[in-house]
């Protein structure tokens, strides 16, 4: 394939007889950060969690550096792929959710070295020395040992974070990753994915935060009603919205 | 002005808060019922320790008598056994319950229609009775060669039959607990297990079965202090646990009541000790929440005595953190 982290290829998702998406069509470069806005419903979350087949699609392609995600074609066939298969895609694609999904019976660094132990078969004191790493990385380095619900939301969701970066992924996608946030918490969360940014992490991020996307985001990705709208780069989506329903959606937003 | 006055002088220091030392309300109900309650169990202490034909000397000499005891171990072997067969195989039923292959869904689904409808004593005789169904069990391939041909009689001993009525017939109900405690987790722990490359079985018993037992742990304990009282239905296969031991000794001496007396006390020695244990467990699985495990009756009823009094004795406060 191309040299693309994620390419999407005329993506539709139905849920019963709803169409979700209708025919999504982007590229994501290596070190890219694409922010993907628009109105709720518009089918942003559903995207992002088909590119790591948390949601199968119906038709359309999707590749993530340049495997087809979820099938293996040959010839003009699609043949699903092994559960194992599935999960060894999705090492390499790191997942944020909104509700920051912590494992509610492990303490931070248990949740963090979870996956490299018993998936990545990592040595538990080298995963255990990572996980230090990391949560010094997120500012958390003192809370290694405190569990999910001893941590404020803005905590919790910077481990979940720390979480999906210990099993070192290629991509990180993030579901709006402060939307569960109290205002003021929400900043810390952003300065954490700011520096994931600055490192070069290819990332699609679903947000609400238009200023997060304007000065991290390579590129903007308006959705609305299960297609992309209008893309580009930040400056010219946010400053000249070629489209009236962006341009309806930023007046309300910004 | 307040601002004004400040500046002009400095604020006086704050007076330490005072604390409120008020004169309860006087509850006169709570006394009439209290004393009705004491009066009432003074006359049946006083009429069982009177009456002679509780015969506490009778029950004094056989509480310990070494056939009591046998049984009394063999029913604490039986409980802890068939406990252990129905918390394994419930937990295989709710899991296949929730597996997306509907014939395995469907054998689930009959097992526990057939076990759940049927009452545990005819499964027990059904047990009992097996050499006459099939004499010979025969392990192999299934309509072709048999690979080890076994005799029911005496591979099906009373002990085995026992275990597997108890202990089949309460994989069924155990596997409806299961399930309801598989369905409280929270189904973003299995997306977040799945995004990390976690399959299926996987995060079944690492995120979402560890998480499940909460729930699961108080009902298991019901059913675990239901399982010990059900043994007892054993001895209509003359099996010697504890009812059928003192049956064994009445049945020489006639003295009923007080062996039947024996028996409810190691009944209720042991019915005691599975509930204690009941809170260490339901204490250990509650970790990571910020909700604490409730007090045990034992518990509630000392701090309710003791609120009586006005003075509160510190019930043992589970660590509370959070935010």
């Amino acid at each position: 394939m191309s040299d693309a982290m994620i390419k999407a290829e005329a993506v539709h998702k139905r849920f019963g007889r709803n169409e979700v998406l209708k025919g999504i069509t982007l590229d994501v470069a290596p070190g890219e950060v694409m922010c993907l806005l628009g109105p709720s419903g518009s089918g942003k979350s559903t995207f992002l969690r088909c590119i790591n087949h948390l949601e199968k699609i119906n038709s359309g392609r999707i590749w993530v550096d340049g495997n087809l995600v979820g099938y293996r074609q040959k010839g003009d066939v699609l043949h699903e792929i092994s559960e194992r298969d599935v999960a060894q895609e999705r090492e390499q694609i790191g997942m944020v959710f909104q509700r920051f999904n912590l494992f509610g019976h492990m303490t931070a660094e248990q949740n963090i070295i979870e996956a490299p132990v018993r998936v990545a078969g990592l040595k538990p004191d080298v995963a255990r020395a990572e996980a230090k790493v990391l949560m010094d990385r997120v500012g958390l380095g003192d809370r290694l040992d405190a569990y999910p619900a001893q941590l404020s939301g803005g905590q919790q969701q910077r481990v979940a974070i720390a979480r999906a970066l210990a099993m070192k992924p290629k991509l990180m996608l993030f579901d709006e990753p402060t939307s569960a946030l109290d205002p003021e918490l929400v900043g810390e969360v952003l300065d954490v994915m700011r520096a994931l940014a600055a490192d070069g992490m290819t990332m699609v991020v679903v947000t609400h935060e238009t200023g997060f996307a304007k000065e991290v985001g390579d590129t903007v990705v308006f959705m609305d009603d299960g297609v992309v709208v209008e893309s580009g780069d930040p400056v010219s989506v946010f400053e000249n919205p070629q489209h009236a329903r962006t341009q309806a959606f930023l007046s309300k937003v910004l | 002005m307040a601002e004004a006055d400040q500046s002009s002088e400095p604020a006086p220091a704050p007076a330490a808060p005072v604390e409120i030392n008020a004169v309860p309300v006087r509850r006169p109900g709570r006394l009439v019922a209290g004393f009705l309650i004491i009066v009432v169990a003074a006359a049946l202490i006083k009429s069982a320790a009177t009456n002679p034909r509780f015969g506490w000397g009778t029950v004094g000499e056989y509480l310990f008598a070494p056939t009591v005891m046998e049984g009394l171990v063999k029913t604490i072997e039986l409980t802890f056994l068939s406990m252990i067969i129905g918390i394994g195989i419930g937990v295989l039923l709710a899991v296949m319950r929730l597996s997306p292959n509907p014939i395995v869904v469907a054998a689930s689904g009959f097992y526990i229609w057939l076990f759940r409808g049927t009452p545990v004593l005819v499964q027990l005789l059904f047990w009992a009775f097996i050499a006459a169904l099939y004499p010979v069990i025969s392990l192999g391939v299934p309509f072709g060669p048999a690979l080890v041909n076994l005799d029911a009689n005496t591979w099906i001993t009373p002990f085995v039959a026992v275990l597997l009525g108890l202990g089949l017939n309460e994989g069924a109900y155990m596997s409806e607990i299961v399930r309801a405690g598989l369905l409280s987790v929270d189904e973003g722990q299995e997306e977040a297990a799945k995004a990390l490359g976690m399959r299926r079985m996987m995060t079944m018993r690492r995120v979402i079965l560890p998480q499940a037992m909460r729930v699961i742990i108080p009902p298991t304990g019901n059913e675990t202090i239901g399982m010990l009282k059900t043994t007892s239905l054993v001895s209509v296969l003359a099996y010697t646990e504890l009812l059928y031991a003192v049956q064994l000794i009445y049945a020489t001496n006639y003295k009923q009541i007080p062996l039947l007396i024996v028996a409810s006390i190691w009944y209720l020695v042991l019915t005691t000790i599975l509930s204690i244990g009941q809170y260490f467990i339901e204490r250990h699985y509650g970790r990571g929440t910020a909700r604490e495990v409730p007090p045990t009756l034992l518990m509630r009823i000392w701090q309710s005595f003791s609120t009586w009094r006005h003075t509160r004795v510190e019930i043992p406060e589970p660590t509370r953190h959070g935010l």
